[in-house]
């Protein structure tokens, strides 16, 4: 499906629809097989990524999303940027709470992205969209 | 939009679910799903996730509310097939699949379905008391 792509450069899609929600996970999980995850490891960072793609979509209106094979010179991992410029988290605390929710889903979308992958960033606040990088490493 | 077929073995239906559904894709088998046990009478639901890489909180609830669905409307649910990794995964998401039933493939689902209705075997009168089991439904 996403064959012929440089993985060595950064992959942009933009998270306009449901079909986009797809797309990344396919993409997510293109970048992490390439980085040698384990299969555990893919698993959970393509869950983490289909989590925070769909906030993008419904909470924040839609947005893009990019991936980057990360290298440390120890570790190959896996990096996603997802961005929207929606209303953003007025309170990130909250938001970040098992169960809670603002949109009648299960409220484990942010909180559980966050348990799945190794770094978890968030720069958001009210009025100002949200931007998560998240980041995934082979063991 | 794709849609999940949905497969009537004798008193079952079979959906296996061989894509990466959309979110439209899941809201849409769960209607299906409704009529289709409606209108074949059947008394249980086998949903194949063998074919799934990942199941998210959306996918985790629709399995839920298929479940419930299915229960209100006289037939059992049966998930199986979850991959290892899956399995690990939902768990550290924190996903509970509450009020699921789950199998290791579609053979024992069949066999817990037919064991959820000793009333329709002829030969086990002595458990008639014992088929309801604990409601876990938390919440309206």
């Amino acid at each position: 499906m996403t064959t012929g792509i440089d993985l060595s450069q950064p992959q942009a899609q933009a998270i306009r629809s449901d079909e986009d929600v797809v797309r990344v996970r396919q993409l997510v999980r293109t970048v992490a097989v390439a980085a040698k995850l384990s299969l555990v490891d893919q698993t959970k960072v393509v869950t983490a990524a289909s989590e925070l793609a769909r906030n993008t979509l419904v909470y924040g209106g839609g947005g893009s999303v990019e991936v980057t094979t990360m290298d440390n010179g120890r570790r190959r991992g896996v990096r996603i940027v997802f961005a929207d410029s929606g209303p953003g988290i007025a309170d990130l605390d909250l938001a970040l709470t098992d169960g809670y929710t603002t949109g009648g889903g299960l409220g484990l979308g942010l909180s559980g992205a966050r348990r799945l992958v190794d770094e978890f960033d968030i720069d958001t606040g009210a009025g100002r969209g949200t931007r998560i990088t998240v980041t995934k490493w082979a063991r | 939009m794709e849609r999940v077929p949905i497969l009537k073995i004798g008193d079952i239906l079979l959906v296996s679910i061989q894509v990466d559904m959309s979110d439209q894709t899941a809201l849409q088998l769960q209607e299906d799903l409704a009529e289709r046990i409606v209108s074949t009478g059947s008394h249980g639901v086998i949903i194949d996730i063998t074919a799934l890489d990942i199941v998210d909180s959306f996918v985790g609830r629709m399995l839920s509310t298929i479940a419930s669905i299915s229960k209100v409307l006289d037939a059992e649910t049966v998930v199986v097939g979850m991959r290892p990794a899956v399995a690990i995964t939902l768990v550290e998401l924190g996903l509970s699949l509450n009020g699921i039933r789950t199998a290791l493939n579609v053979e024992r689902g069949m066999e817990l379905i037919a064991a959820a209705r000793p009333d329709e075997s002829p030969d086990d009168d002595e458990f008639h008391d014992e088929t309801d089991e604990p409601e876990t439904t938390d919440s309206a």
